[in-house]
């Protein structure tokens, strides 16, 4: 009788501590940093599924892409989260851009103005964020007006952020110049399409939605 | 020819974000580099973004934006009594059309400002 009133009260408190933690995880950043890669990579961890597509040519996600009730487990911890992919922030948008990746003029258009949308339905669900992961591409200059709009915009919302350095397999990757230009930030350097440093990066995620 | 044109602190102070995000876009869409005293508030940065996005054409590409400012933080003191008494309006923001002003590159206390080659891009 005391063990089931004991489970009891436990399964109480653990629904209401998992419903507090369902929260609302963010994934911005420029085009092509690799924000879908990582999303992929959290949703095949966890999910056994891919978040969406993920390419080489810019503004491949040009809609807000969501996985609900993500459960991930590490050091006996356990957070839950919906996962939030968005269309890469950019100033500018040029289809033809897109016709050097041997596109189509047609679909080069198309691309173009669905990129458009993609970055106002971006900077629009910035509210509604409770945690975002920040992903910038380790290997080009971190000092972008986009980058420091996105973070300037976290932080005037008072929204937690972790920076995430992307692509650090590769021989042009600087960690240091990320961590430098964001000194006020954690900084996790990671491949999210190798999977280097993973371990790393769920420390860092349970640190930040603490 | 490259039009720079500067805009002054007095001349935004008194508008709303709303109508100073509103004239700085009016005037890159006339081609014009826009050099403005003092800095976009951080939601006055995604506003321009969003609207320059629902600008974007086939004569209009986007938007360069660059914002640069000293590092005060030894001097807080200072720049808090004096922005309280004339406004805040350290720093310098630029922006450019895309289609003239190819890139701009953060020093991070100086500006490179690349611009398109706008006689060879009329040959084309």
């Amino acid at each position: 009788m005391i063990i089931k009133l004991r489970d009891f009260i436990s399964n109480i408190f653990l629904r209401m501590f998992q419903q507090r933690r369902s929260l609302k995880l963010g994934i911005y950043g420029p085009p092509n940093a690799g924000k879908t890669t990582l999303a992929n990579k959290i949703c095949q961890d966890w999910l056994g599924e891919e978040m969406g597509p993920a390419s080489k040519v810019p503004h491949e996600t040009r809609a807000i892409q969501t996985k609900e009730k993500i459960k991930v487990k590490h050091k006996r911890k356990e957070l839950t989260f919906n996962l939030i992919d968005t269309p890469g922030i950019a100033t500018k948008i040029d289809y033809e851009d897109f016709l050097k990746y041997k596109m189509p003029q047609k679909e080069a258009k198309k691309r173009a103005r669905e990129a458009t949308k993609g970055v106002i339905e971006a900077i629009k669900w910035l509210d509604g964020m409770d945690a975002v992961l920040v992903v910038l591409d380790s290997t080009l200059n971190p000092y972008s007006q986009v980058n420091l709009t996105i973070i300037g915009n976290l932080a005037a919302r008072d929204i937690p952020v972790l920076v995430i350095a992307n692509k650090i397999d590769l021989k042009k990757a600087k960690i240091k110049k990320v961590e430098n230009a964001f000194p006020q930030y954690e900084v996790v350097g990671i491949s999210a399409e190798k999977g280097q440093n993973i371990e790393e990066f769920y420390e860092s995620l349970f640190k930040l939605v603490k | 020819m490259l039009t720079l044109q500067f805009v002054p602190y007095n001349e935004i102070e008194s508008l709303s974000s709303n109508s100073k995000v509103r004239k700085l876009l009016n005037l890159v869409k006339e081609n014009k580099i826009v050099l403005m005293e003092g800095r976009l508030k951080p939601n006055e940065e995604t506003d321009l973004i969003q609207r320059t996005m629902e600008s974007v054409s086939k004569d209009f590409k986007g938007i360069e934006l660059c914002t640069i400012y000293p590092n005060n933080k030894n001097k807080f003191l200072k720049t808090f009594l004096i922005s309280l008494l004339i406004g805040d309006r350290t720093g310098l923001t630029v922006v450019g059309p895309a289609n003239i002003v190819k890139e701009i590159k953060r020093d991070p206390n100086k500006i490179l400002l690349l611009t398109e080659n706008l006689k060879r891009k009329r040959k084309k």
